[in-house]
């Protein structure tokens, strides 16, 4: 730092000088894997020169980015980052949810019970779970119903966690066990089919950028929430420092409530994409979703021990998620890897993180 | 008479299961008059104030502020009655900017819209450029967070955040335990303002030289219980005479039981 962060004598104010934003080092990171895997393009002999994200072969499509690899690398972790904008609120909160992989499984089944066909080519809908009264409903009422089933998820793990102090881990754990079990109770564990077709274009329709147009859409109304709104402020000050955040007269069990059901809703969100996009619910959807959605948070700067990070390192997090799959599967390295380089990166992350932290503390 | 009392506690007693941190203190605090409460490491002097500001709820015993008697729920219940605090522990989120801890849990808004009511951000940084300009505090960016300042610029923004706004009543907790010899002054002078534009101040410290010069009074707390009430604008007492009264060579006759 420089001579002015000792300043008592005579300095002056500066209300407009910021720090440098973490979301730049995540940025960073981004472009540095970018690179490593063009390199990799070019110097693996048996890689004949490919490039990741470069299409040279202009006369293609017209575009010098290779647009079918862009849009699998966003599409892929689209869905996931719907459910990692609700971690983030909840990491920053200083706490953690593990449910919304077994929400999303149950809202999937749910909201696909009531987005049912009546004829499927002219024959009766066979997997159909309910009368013919409830066939052919208009989209909005499985929407409805997505949101409802996740809001009740997330309310639940918020009350646990606000007004039984169990730790958020344990809160979310047990939801997470339960949920599954209620996704498998619901159709006695058959998977459930054929949707309307208003219904499945949620996930499908805009020549299948739908989830990316979704993703992104609510990243950027919660980027604006978590930065421009009191919602926003105090789930950082919570997360920061709980004890001063209660003492400032922040309704903290109150406020992480309302956290935990945000949650909730965007992994019933999540859960409707996914589940139109696949044109199918099955009990098991979103198995570790929770997990890839953590890693995304971490990997985009979000403190796990609560008050930093932001829906910008989260979706910067999702992108470099995106990208480290599309390259295994670009250089033809088997899933495996994919696997444990993930985990690598992961503990990476969170090395990062209390290393960082350790420095501000050091400093203080 | 009595309308001339801003605070005052009868009896006020707070036991932590076994620990009797504040035994019986019976306060008053005139309006207008700065008072000094010292005494040793763990004498009950932050007790005191926790059953003051609804920080913690007392075992026995009454707080009549501005005429009535309270019952804070909460810090924030204190606050809205007037009593603006320094805590020891400060209580800043360490993550968040000057004008974010300022009016942390009073958010200026543009748009009222519940939870999601739009931050008036502008006008937060106005008014704490105005606090900190009207406090001498000064700290080099006030859009840096708080983690990265120093111990004494924290306990700056701590202050600045009581004097953002109007009170009937101030508590600082040892607010120049952490600062060097310009920031001590610089509090002092905060705290000089206050006497001038008329606000009563408990301050609790543990430099003589600082109550000394700065106050009307000093209350000295021993072992949980108040063992001597000290006019010193009026009566020729000297420093080792509240030492004394500290350590416990001296106490006065009419807080004899407290021995
Ligand atoms: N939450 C608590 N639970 C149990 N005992 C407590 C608690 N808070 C304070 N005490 C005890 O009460 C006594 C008074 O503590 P207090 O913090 O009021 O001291 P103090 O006079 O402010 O001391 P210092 O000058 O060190 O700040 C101490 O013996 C302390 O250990
Ligand atoms: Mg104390």
């Amino acid at each position: 730092m420089s001579e002015t962060s000792h300043g008592i004598g005579g300095l002056s104010f500066d209300a407009k000088k910021r720090a440098w934003p973490n979301e730049m080092n995540v940025f960073i990171a981004l472009i540095a894997i970018i690179v490593i895997f063009e390199i990799l393009g070019q110097v693996l002999p048996y890689m004949k020169g490919q490039s990741l994200l470069f299409d040279f072969n202009t006369n293609r499509d017209g575009t010098i980015l290779n647009m079918v690899r862009l849009k699998i690398i966003i599409l892929q972790v689209s869905i996931i980052g719907i459910i990692a904008i609700g971690s983030t609120q909840v990491i920053i909160s200083g706490g953690i949810d593990l449910s919304p992989g077994s929400i999303v499984g149950l809202t999937a089944m749910v909201a696909m019970s009531f987005a049912q066909t009546a004829l499927v080519n002219g024959n009766p809908n066979p997997k159909a779970i309910f009368g013919e009264a409830w066939m052919d409903l208009p989209v909005i009422v499985p929407i409805v119903v997505a949101i409802a089933v996740g809001t009740f998820a997330g309310l639940v793990n918020g009350l646990l966690v606000a007004y039984t102090r169990i730790p958020p881990f344990i809160a979310t754990l047990g939801m997470m066990v339960a949920a599954r079990g209620a996704a498998k109770w619901w159709s006695k564990g058959q998977p459930i089919s054929f949707p309307t077709e208003p219904f499945g274009a949620i996930g499908n329709g805009m020549s299948g950028w739908s989830p990316v147009v979704i993703f992104i859409g609510l990243a950027i109304l919660f980027h604006f929430i978590l930065k421009y709104t009191v919602y926003g402020k105090h789930t950082y000050a919570i997360g920061s420092n709980e004890d001063a955040a209660r003492m400032s007269g922040i309704k903290v069990d109150r406020h992480k409530v309302l956290v935990y059901t945000i949650a909730g809703i965007l992994a019933g969100l999540s859960a409707l994409v996914l589940a139109s996009k696949n044109l199918t619910a099955q009990a098991g959807m979103g198995v570790m979703y929770e997990l890839d959605a953590i890693a995304m948070t971490v990997i985009g700067g979000v403190s796990l021990a609560g008050g930093r990070g932001s829906i910008v390192g989260t979706v910067l997090g999702a992108l470099i998620f995106g990208v480290i799959i599309s390259g295994f599967t670009y250089l033809r390295l088997d899933a495996y890897y994919q696997e444990m380089v993930k985990g690598i990166i992961i503990v990476a992350a969170v090395v990062l993180d209390q290393w960082r932290r350790q420095r501000a503390a050091a400093r203080a | 008479m009595t309308n001339d009392i801003i605070l005052e506690t009868r009896n006020l007693t707070k036991h932590y299961g076994g620990v009797h941190a504040l035994q019986g203190a019976n306060f008053t605090l005139r309006k207008g008059e700065h008072v000094a409460i010292m005494g040793d490491n763990g004498a009950g002097k932050s007790t005191f104030v926790r059953q003051i500001t609804g920080v913690e709820q007392r075992t026995r015993g009454d707080v009549i502020f501005d005429g009535k008697p309270v019952f804070f729920e909460n810090p924030m219940d204190a606050r809205n009655a007037g009593i603006e605090t320094v805590f020891q522990t400060l209580a800043l989120a360490d993550q968040l900017d000057v004008p974010d801890n300022l009016f942390l849990g009073r958010e200026l808004v543009k748009f009222k819209f519940g939870p999601f009511s739009i931050l008036d951000y502008k006008a937060m940084r106005e008014r704490t450029m105005g606090a900190l300009e009207k406090t001498g505090v000064k700290i080099p960016n006030i859009r840096g967070t708080i983690e990265r300042m120093s111990g004494g610029q924290r306990q700056c923004v701590a202050i600045a955040r009581t004097a953002t706004f109007h009170s009937k009543l101030t508590i600082m907790d040892e607010p120049t335990a952490a600062l060097g010899v310009q920031e001590t002054a610089q509090v002092e002078n905060i705290i000089r303002t206050l006497k001038e534009a008329g606000e009563p101040l408990i301050l609790i410290s543990h430099n003589m030289r600082q109550v000394m010069d700065l106050c009307d009074r000093i209350v000295v707390f021993r072992r949980g219980r108040i063992c001597a009430n000290l006019d010193i604008k009026n009566n020729d007492i000297t420093g080792e005479d509240v030492v004394a009264y500290i350590t416990g060579a001296k106490t006065q006759p009419e807080y004899a039981d407290a021995a």
